[in-house]
């Protein structure tokens, strides 16, 4: 079947959809690329694949806004509004790429065909997956999507975000806000940690009688021990952390008492924000994409699937290595994986990327630490490149925290525009 | 990877009847998810003279200038890659 056969046949969706505003290769027709899923990795790769020419680019997003994760912390903690956190498809939807709002249901790699609810499909020659996460409730007895309503878990922004805003809004002062925090590997390793701070800025700052105890199912985290300084500094005998040999780890809730249980015991809690572990979201295991672990196994140089030719898989779902399931990573992956894409769709060798992360957390308002990380693959993995990366140093002065809290601003700004501005 | 040389000559050939933009040296296209148009800083490096963007990267690296997070990143690229990134970049002004 040739190309031009085998390419966007998309039924029921108007002719409009098929007007593909981007030149064709020589002949005659342009290889076509769809990218599903439009958050920090798919949009960042819809734009980048649109921008090499000569490659008819569809990108698949059901939602009509996006609502991102970096700084919805601040949002839970009354620092930041949630209109902040959300973005339109406008400006994509005026790039060279098509913009479908439809949410794909099935993927037959064979074929290079992906299906939706009412049987129509869409053709691709290659496919890019940005599926994000999917919260894995059968890993935590007593949490489900129900569950979450009373015990939000606020690690998929918007509503949930709002809801635990005003949970801890409602709480009366004196009230014990109780987190958990799941295993490793899970969307945004220091996230829970940034939160954990943010909520004690709230308590400490609106409810100085109230506690926050963090449930950890670790004894190592992310930025560890420059967390661990601010808390000693800015938040004594408000937040307290329990790790994973002291007990921490969270076997099971029980929303009807909003209760939270481990190994040593049970938490009750006036507010409890439950993050349970999590896995690649769902298209990827109807996929065939996603392997024992619920992550998608990748090509450290192209993000091609390990198991589906095809398809490649980038941003949280992806297993990337040494690289973290961070927005900038899925921003670094996916300019990285469609610059490979169109290499492979020109016959080429990919060229190996070297890929960088940055990621801020706050601890306090104007107090911003990072991690970054410099990445290259490797006996095919991605691995860190030795003597790169690391955490801010512990003993900087507070110009330099207030900076990275500067710099912080200014990276949530530089990625939303380059992703949806 | 292999690839056969066929492949690669046709690759060559369908690339040189169509604008392509030129494959981004390794490193490059992380560079804009901080640096980008619309923020006070950090600096918008396509406004930069390459030498001085390659300059920065040498001092970064050996703690001669202040940083916070960039002397961590610049011990990730050697002054030749730091090259091709800062070439790539400014021709993309």
């Amino acid at each position: 079947m040739t190309r031009a056969a085998r390419r966007a046949v998309l039924q029921g969706l108007g002719a409009a959809a098929l007007a593909w505003r981007t030149p064709r290769l020589i002949a005659g027709t342009s290889p076509h690329v769809v990218v599903l899923g439009g958050g920090f990795a798919g949009g960042s790769c819809a734009r980048a694949l649109a921008r090499e020419g000569g490659i008819a680019v569809t990108l698949i997003e059901a939602e009509s806004r996006y609502t991102a994760c970096p700084f919805s912390n601040h949002v839970i903690a009354g620092l930041r509004e949630i209109s902040a956190q959300q973005f339109g498809y406008g400006r994509l939807a005026k790039a060279r790429l098509q913009l479908l709002r439809r949410r794909a249901t099935g993927v037959d790699a064979t074929r290079r065909r992906i299906t939706f609810e009412d049987a129509s499909h869409v053709d691709y020659d290659r496919l890019v997956m940005a599926p994000g996460i999917n919260l894995h409730f059968d890993a935590l007895p007593g949490y489900d999507a129900t569950t979450a309503q009373r015990m939000p878990h606020a690690w998929q922004a918007g509503e949930q975000t709002l809801l635990l805003r005003r949970q801890l809004e409602a709480m009366r002062d004196g009230g014990v806000v109780v987190m958990s925090v799941p295993p490793n590997p899970y969307r945004c390793p220091p996230g829970p940690y940034e939160r954990a701070s943010l909520i004690a800025h709230y308590l400490k700052t609106r409810k100085p009688r109230s506690k926050l105890i963090v449930l950890d199912a670790k004894d190592q985290f992310s930025k560890q021990r420059l967390f661990q300084a601010a808390w000693a500094q800015l938040y004594p005998g408000t937040l307290e952390w329990i790790s994973l040999s002291s007990g921490g780890r969270v076997t099971g809730v029980d929303a009807a008492t909003r209760s939270l249980v481990t190994e040593f015991g049970t938490h009750k809690a006036d507010v409890a924000n439950v993050i349970p572990p999590q896995r690649a979201g769902e298209i990827a295991h109807v996929a065939g994409v996603a392997d024992r672990t619920g992550w998608c196994p990748i090509d450290p140089v192209t993000f091609e699937s390990r198991l589906v030719p095809g398809i490649h898989v980038i941003g949280d779902a992806a297993i990337a290595g040494a690289m973290p399931k961070s927005a900038f990573a899925a921003n670094a992956q996916a300019k990285v994986c469609a610059s490979a894409v169109a290499q492979l769709l020109r016959g080429e060798p990919p060229s190996s990327p070297k890929l960088i992360n940055t990621c801020y957390s706050l601890v306090a308002p104007e107090y911003g630490i990072s991690i970054a990380g410099v990445y290259e693959p490797r006996e095919g993995l991605l691995t860190d490149v030795p003597g790169a990366g690391g955490a801010s140093p512990l003993d900087a002065l507070p110009a330099v925290r207030a900076a990275e809290a500067r710099y912080a601003d200014a990276w949530f700004h530089a990625i939303t525009q380059e992703v949806f501005g | 990877m292999s690839f056969a040389p066929s492949a690669l000559g046709l690759g060559l050939l369908l690339t040189s009847a169509v604008v392509v933009a030129a494959t981004p040296p390794a490193g490059a296209t992380s560079c804009s998810g901080c640096h980008a148009k619309g923020v006070a800083a950090p600096p918008l490096l396509t406004e930069r003279p390459v030498d001085d963007i390659v300059n920065a990267m040498a001092e970064f690296r050996d703690g001669k200038r202040p940083a916070t997070v960039m002397d961590r990143i610049a011990r990730g690229f050697s002054d030749a890659e730091t090259r091709d990134i800062a070439t790539w970049l400014v021709a993309r002004r």
